[in-house]
């Protein structure tokens, strides 16, 4: 479990997450949703070590993040950032090599070359695999990236909008990974959407922030309400049901 | 390719060994047998020379390639971020403070201050965009210049100008047995590099991805830091300042096969040698039997490249 107890950051005057306490991990798909500036990146932030929260306590499997060696943590747990911008020019295949570095820590195994290949079969970057990153597509490099954190083959993934930039065909592939990594692979992922449709969808548990507080917790069907989701985004959105799934419309 | 650079880099090293002045070729080493005069020039200048000429190639190019990962920027070397100018400031330093101090503690002395200015370097670019590609090496230049500027000041008015241009000229002229062995301390960064080569590709990544994969950024950066900064400072104090190659070497690499430190390390070192054994050898024989600074022909095919590199990126609309 991913905990955090009164977790609080700032920047300068401004709190960014506000005592915050909160679990996951008990399912297999969370989506966290909310407007910009909502806090939702900090938090992936903190949980990931890549920032220091002012106050409160953050563990992953009873680890403290602040104090684990953050070699035993990146085994356990993996965070995708979003707008990654590599400058390095590397192959796909180097990537997801580098996915295996928390245990291989550069001597790869027999374990981790497979590893290594299930990653790119899972993500379908066999064509792909000699193919520098700044000669791919938007899409395939997202799947690129992907395919690295499953190969580092962490218990929780946390993906920072992994949708950005995508088209729809490769927004709904990446969502169905996303899925078949929990149900096949019992990974634990915690993703921010801005599409609430597509958490609605693939999520068993949507958590949603609103000025560095949660606002909303619970199964996803519950947070799809118009009165819930008008409360987070401040603004009207209508929620229909079709083939029984609810739909939020916010085309105004 | 592999075969290619094997074969230039043995060949020009061979040709290396049997050009110069004094007519030593294998007929005459042999002649004169192990006591020949032939046979000393080839032990005590000609050997030194090539092999000196290798190392520096090599470690520059690895200090180049490094600098390049810990930056994230294709446009950094020691040239070109300041390090080598507060390196030459650490050997004036020796020269006012420490006159007698031996090769070893100049070298020592510079790699500080190269370390420190590392260090600068690093801080400064902070409050730079990082993607601007060209601004963060035009930054470093400046940084150079200003650093250049005081250590010329203080030469100039303490009469040591000269002293100093004679370190600082980039040059085996002088290189002979026993005034070129600091060298095998660079050969020994590559080692370091080659040895943590996945850590300085992760940290090509970035900081974020390097620290989600367990990997203490800032441990991995101290180390490139010295890497550098060793490297620098063991070239100057023995072939002097030789501009680009740190630059233009990694980057055609990179254009062939990419960015993995793993396996670039040994393509750059030896395209490096390559281009230093090169440049050595026709700064020997374009003004035979006198010779021309090498820091003049690298400058001269260093440049060149450099531009080409630089049209070559525009062009793929970078």
């Amino acid at each position: 479990m991913i905990a955090l107890e009164k977790v609080t950051k700032r920047y300068g005057r401004q709190t960014v997450v506000d005592d915050v306490s909160i679990t996951f991990g008990g399912e297999g798909v969370t989506a966290l949703i909310g407007p910009n500036g909502a806090g939702k990146s900090t938090l992936f932030g903190l949980v990931g070590r890549l920032l220091q929260p002012d106050a409160g306590r953050i563990s992953v499997d009873g680890m403290d993040v602040g104090s684990t060696p953050s070699s035993e943590l990146a085994k356990v747990l993996a965070v995708l950032r979003q707008d990654n911008h590599i400058a390095a020019r590397l192959t796909v295949h180097d990537l997801v090599e580098f996915g295996r570095f928390p245990h291989s820590r550069g001597r790869l195994t027999v374990h981790d070359r497979r590893h290594i290949e299930d990653a790119i079969g899972y993500l379908e970057l066999g064509p792909y695999r000699d193919r520098f990153l700044d000669e791919l597509s938007g899409g395939q490099r997202q799947r690129a990236f992907v395919a690295m954190v499953l190969a580092q083959d962490t218990r929780y993934v946390l993906l920072d909008e992994p949708l950005n930039n995508l088209d729809l065909r490769h927004m709904t592939e990446i969502m169905r990974l996303v899925r078949r990594t929990a149900d096949e692979l019992g990974k634990r992922v915690v993703i921010v959407l801005h599409d609430i449709n597509f958490a609605a969808s693939y999520a068993d548990r949507i958590v949603a922030m609103r000025g560095g507080v949660v606002v909303a917790d619970a199964p996803a069907r519950e947070v799809m309400r118009p009165d819930v989701l008008a409360a987070v985004y401040d603004t009207p959105v209508d929620v229909r049901e079709i083939d029984g799934r609810p739909v939020a419309l916010y085309y105004g | 390719m592999g075969v290619l650079i094997g074969a230039l880099l043995v060949g020009l090293a061979v040709t290396g060994l049997f050009v110069g002045v004094s007519d030593v070729t294998p007929g005459s080493v042999a002649a004169g047998g192990a006591d020949g005069d032939a046979a000393f020039l080839l032990v005590a200048s000609r050997i030194p020379r090539t092999v000196a000429a290798i190392l520096v190639g090599a470690s520059l190019g690895i200090a180049g390639l490094i600098m390049q990962m810990l930056v994230r920027n294709k446009f950094v070397e020691p040239g070109t971020t300041g390090v080598s100018e507060f390196a030459t400031l650490g050997m004036l330093a020796t020269m006012v403070f420490l006159p007698g101090l031996a090769v070893v503690g100049k070298m020592g002395v510079a790699a500080v201050f190269g370390l420190f200015g590392t260090w600068v370097f690093l801080r400064v670019i902070r409050v730079v965009p990082v993607r601007q590609l060209v601004l963060v090496p035009l930054v470093g230049i400046m940084l150079g210049g200003v650093v250049g500027a005081v250590t010329t000041f203080f030469a100039y008015r303490l009469d040591l100008l000269q002293s100093l241009g004679q370190w600082s000229q980039g040059s085996f002229a002088t290189v002979m047995q026993g005034r070129y062995e600091f060298l095998w301390i660079a050969g020994l960064m590559v080692g370091v590099a080659w040895f943590a080569a996945d850590r300085f590709s992760v940290i090509g990544l970035g900081e974020e991805f390097a620290t989600n994969l367990g990997l203490d950024h800032r441990r991995v950066v101290a180390v490139g830091m010295v890497v550098v900064a060793v490297i620098t400072a063991a070239v100057l104090v023995t072939a002097g300042m030789i501009p680009f190659l740190g630059l233009v070497v990694p980057n055609i690499i990179s254009l062939l096969i990419g960015d993995n430190v793993r396996r670039a390390i040994p393509w750059v070192a030896g395209l490096g040698a390559v281009f230093v054994l090169a440049c050595d050898l026709i700064a020997r024989v374009v003004r035979f039997p006198y010779e021309i600074p090498l820091s003049v022909i690298v400058g001269i095919v260093g440049a060149a490249l450099f531009l080409w590199l630089l049209l070559r990126r525009r062009s793929r609309a970078h």
